[in-house]
């Protein structure tokens, strides 16, 4: 029918690729090395992956700056909703500046915070002596711990309002009665917050903790235009050791398996989440 | 205008919801039957079913003894009301009412004619160019009956299109859709929740519940012979009151006995079939209503309809006579209609 | 009353808190290079356009912005049209494995681009590709085309069905309804997702970081990723490459503030 072609490009363009890079991942595919050939090696490049000290450092970055980035973005990303919620007029100057950053390439993100963290004269570091919180701040880009924080603060910059207007969306959908119930019965705000806000949003919020943690398990821009993973290795992120091992190395096979394990555990992630959120809350029955 | 018929109909929605079943009914060319029951009872999907929105299960279905059960909805020729107008919001009232002859690639100087006939006729003709937002509710109606009536189709649909409006407007478009019907000579099939609105509108009337028929017959045979409780208790209103059997008859053991508000008099004597003391009492305006207890354990409530000039207050005691020739008998245990005994 | 203005407060210092480094890219940008680092004027004495000038002339971000332009609107029009069809039928229409298919279509857009680069780029070099337009508009299909779907799938589920109920009963096919009532109805629902679309292949990296070869094909965002200085890094013209690549994308948001917001809730949050 009308939904064939559609999905026969999808099908041919997304899932071959998938498919093909996990074939690929069982072989010897060097590129640099075409003399060695394309020889099957079976699960050899899995096996060489998880005695990699790289590999298990490129996953913890991974998952730990997940962790961070994501639970900020909701607090604060609630918490800006909320504000923006109880205004009653300027809603709307107020949502496109909060849609800027959203919009804006994450390499721009990536290249202006990087700017304002640059050492040892960049804003941020001008600022901080300047006002002497810190007497001498740190060489962020240099540390491979403090190089976590411009690159945390540049996502958490760019998607906190993206997931406020999410959450906004949520808030004004519940029905205001609601609360004005829950006063006449003497409820405060907090306990309003906790019994009737809070239940109400989690659908809402849901979406948003899947959708930015399969995407902060995917983080490659940001931290490449930042640190291209330094100071060494200390901040590289899975997505971009395959992409290392691929596009610089050429090692294709080793690559393909590298990102063929970004692509399960985001995979296994988005599956356990559908299947939390519900087949009802995805797909909306035909009545 | 057509005859329609639907012949051991039944439909399951997936997820084993049973919306009709062996659903029979046969409406005659020039009736307007009204389908009526509580919801859920399958009285919209039988509409549905004939418009050929949704497949049956199982049956068939006819219109003018040809069978159309496999044919869509765009060649069964048929015109549907629905509840919510569902106007197309984009097109001008004009626009709206030409649509359906448009399709039909009908010539623009016959559209424009007929589009012009039936605004007049319904009072349009002012709002031709305006978008349905800018209408009200009672015209929005009037825009939806206008684009059925416009395609002089073999038959009408109407899904409760009365429920929307405000219960004056009720009233008056009531009326005029009786008249209508009248005018057109139109085969109707009407849907409402309202037993009211069947009452006054149906030449026949389909009681459902459940996906099921409970009884088709004329207004008065419903009223005046129900063939079960379901049917007795759904029509006419205030409701009639339902009885064990031995309140009126030492045989009526297994029985139910039912009265109606209107059949049951006081006794001004202060003897009668029972009494109880008033325990809320409803002025209806041309009646008074009165909820009694009665002292009989057996039985609860009562439910009588005086004159509204009686002088009555709440916990007053009272006695009442039952009218022996208006007495309805149902079987205790399958609820319908017996003989007397 | 305290508690407003508090909260006034806070969102005037969040709303700031937003738009500051974007102002802060800016003032730089129109600094002189060696103004950059050092001192924080907040308020620039007078504005400099060397920056802009290099960038353009130096560093071909013109060609990089026809690049991107071309890219985007191509992807944009393949996906919204066919993705429209597909759209409808998985909204309306019934039948086996449409839950099944919209999963689909939904976990596609969450495929890691680098799990595919690989053999996307193997399959583009076979295909002689690399470095060209079309090899770019194809890979973007792969997260563009899921994005339309899924996002008209949820717009066309606002239109009521009664609409197109009273449509068939009125005689029109299905085609018919669908650009008779379907598509005027939408429309908003259409240009929401075509500048979804757009904005999302202008902003996108990987892809065009991979498959590109050289500054003829790049990108914008690749271009100011690839900016190098010879000595130190640029940042001047960074930062006005930055800003350039934003321009495009700002002005659309001020445009379609109110259209962005509905198509992210309406695919976001269902219903």
């Amino acid at each position: 029918m009308m939904a064939l072609p559609a999905l026969g490009l999808i099908g041919v363009i997304a899932l071959g690729p998938v498919l093909w890079a996990m074939w690929e991942s069982l072989y010897l595919h060097d590129l640099r090395m075409p003399w060695l050939g394309h020889r099957f090696i079976g699960l050899q490049n899995y096996v060489e992956a998880f005695s990699d000290p790289r590999f298990w450092g490129a996953i913890g970055h991974t998952v730990v700056f997940a962790t961070v980035s994501v639970t900020l973005e909701l607090v604060f990303g609630l918490a800006l909703a909320i504000a923006v919620d109880s205004m009653r007029r300027g809603q709307g100057i107020v949502r496109t500046a909060m849609l800027l950053p959203w919009a804006v390439p994450t390499v721009v993100v990536g290249l202006v915070w990087r700017f304002i963290f640059e050492s040892p004269a960049g804003l941020m570091n001008t600022v901080l002596a300047g006002s002497r919180v810190i007497a001498s701040p740190p060489i962020w880009f240099a540390d491979p711990l403090a190089a976590w924080t411009p690159i945390i603060l540049a996502d958490a910059w760019k998607t906190t309002p993206f997931v406020a207007i999410l959450l906004l969306a949520g808030l004004q959908s519940i029905d205001r009665s609601l609360y004005e119930a829950a006063r006449i019965d003497g409820a405060g705000a907090w306990r309003q917050f906790t019994d009737i806000t809070l239940p109400l949003l989690m659908p809402a919020l849901l979406v948003a903790l899947v959708f930015r943690a399969v995407d902060a398990l995917r983080v490659f821009d940001v931290i490449y235009v930042m640190t291209g993973g330094g100071p060494g290795t200390a901040t590289e992120p899975i997505a971009m050791y395959a992409f290392s091992a691929l596009l610089e190395n050429l090692r294709f096979g080793y690559g393909s398996a590298l990102s063929v394990m970004v692509f399960v555990i985001t995979f296994l992630l988005a599956l356990v989440a559908i299947r939390r959120l519900g087949r009802r809350a995805l797909v909306e029955p035909v009545s | 205008m057509a005859s329609i018929s639907l012949q051991g109909v039944a439909k399951h929605f997936s997820g084993g919801v049973a919306a009709l079943l062996d659903f029979s009914l046969d409406i005659a060319h020039g009736e307007l039957l009204v389908l009526v029951g509580p919801s859920g009872s399958g009285k919209s999907t039988v509409l549905r079913l004939i418009a050929g929105l949704d497949l049956p299960t199982s049956g068939r279905i006819l219109i003018d003894d040809q069978d159309v059960t496999g044919v869509p909805p765009q060649q069964r020729d048929l015109a549907m009301v629905f509840q919510s107008y569902a106007l197309y919001p984009h097109k001008t009232v004009r626009e709206n009412l030409a649509f359906g002859l448009q399709v039909r690639k009908v010539e623009s100087a016959r559209i424009d004619e007929r589009v012009r006939e039936v605004a007049k006729a319904l009072g349009l003709d002012s709002l031709l160019d305006r978008r349905p937002a800018a209408l009200s509710g009672g015209q929005r109606q009037r825009v939806a009956l206008g684009r059925a009536i416009v395609r002089s189709p073999k038959a009408f649909l109407l899904d409760e299109p009365l429920s929307n409006l405000d219960p004056t407007l009720r009233i008056e478009t009531r009326a005029e859709l009786a008249l209508l019907h009248r005018r057109l000579g139109a085969t109707m099939v009407y849907v409402t929740h309202d037993q009211e609105e069947a009452m006054t509108l149906g030449s026949r009337i389909a009681v459902m519940r459940d996906g099921t028929l409970e009884q088709v017959a004329s207004p008065m045979d419903l009223y005046d012979q129900p063939a079960n409780t379901f049917v007795a208790g759904f029509i006419g209103s205030p409701a009639m009151n339902m009885w064990p059997g031995t309140m009126i008859h030492p045989d009526g053991g297994c029985r139910l006995v039912g009265v109606r508000p209107h059949d049951i008099e006081l006794a001004s004597t202060g003897v009668g079939d029972g009494a109880g003391r008033i325990e809320i009492l409803e002025p209806l305006g041309p009646a008074t209503l009165l909820h009694v207890s009665i002292d009989d354990a057996t039985v609860t409530r009562a439910r009588i309809v005086v004159p509204p000039n009686t002088r009555l207050a709440i916990g007053d005691r009272i006695a009442f006579t039952i009218r022996r020739d208006r007495l309805h008998w149902f079987d205790k245990n399958t609820g319908k209609r017996l003989e007397a005994p | 009353m305290t508690w407003r203005v508090l909260r006034r407060c806070a969102i005037a210092s969040m709303v700031a808190a937003i738009l500051f480094p974007l102002y802060w890219a800016a003032v730089a940008s129109f600094t002189p290079e060696s103004q950059l680092f050092g001192q924080v004027d907040l308020v620039p004495a007078r504005l400099v356009f060397d920056h802009y000038r290099a960038v353009f002339t130096e560093r071909a971000l013109g060609t990089a912005v026809w690049n991107s332009l071309v890219v985007a609107g191509a992807t944009t029009l393949l996906c919204v049209p066919i993705g429209a069809m597909c759209a409808y039928a998985l909204a309306r229409l019934q039948f086996r494995g449409r839950t099944l298919v919209l999963a689909s279509v939904l976990a596609i857009s969450m495929f890691p681009q680098i799990s595919i680069v690989s053999p996307l780029y193997l399959l583009l070099r076979e295909l002689r590709l690399i470095d060209t337009y079309a090899g770019l508009v194809l890979p973007y299909l792969t997260f563009a085309m899921p994005l339309t779907i899924w996002l008209l799938v949820a717009f066309f589920r606002q239109i009521p069905r009664e609409l197109e109920e009273a449509a068939f009963m009125d005689g029109a096919s299905r085609v018919h309804t669908l650009a008779a009532v379907v598509l005027p109805l939408s429309w908003p629902g259409l240009a929401t997702t075509a500048i979804l679309t757009f904005l999302y292949c202008w902003n996108e990296f990987l892809f065009a970081l991979c498959f590109t070869l050289g500054p003829e094909r790049y990108t914008v965002p690749v271009a100011i990723a690839l900016f190098r200085g010879q000595y130190q890094v640029p940042w001047g013209q960074i930062l006005a490459g930055a800003l350039v690549a934003t321009l495009p994308v700002a002005v659309l948001v001020f445009i379609a503030q109110r259209r962005i917001v509905a198509g992210l809730t309406a695919g976001a949050i269902k219903g």
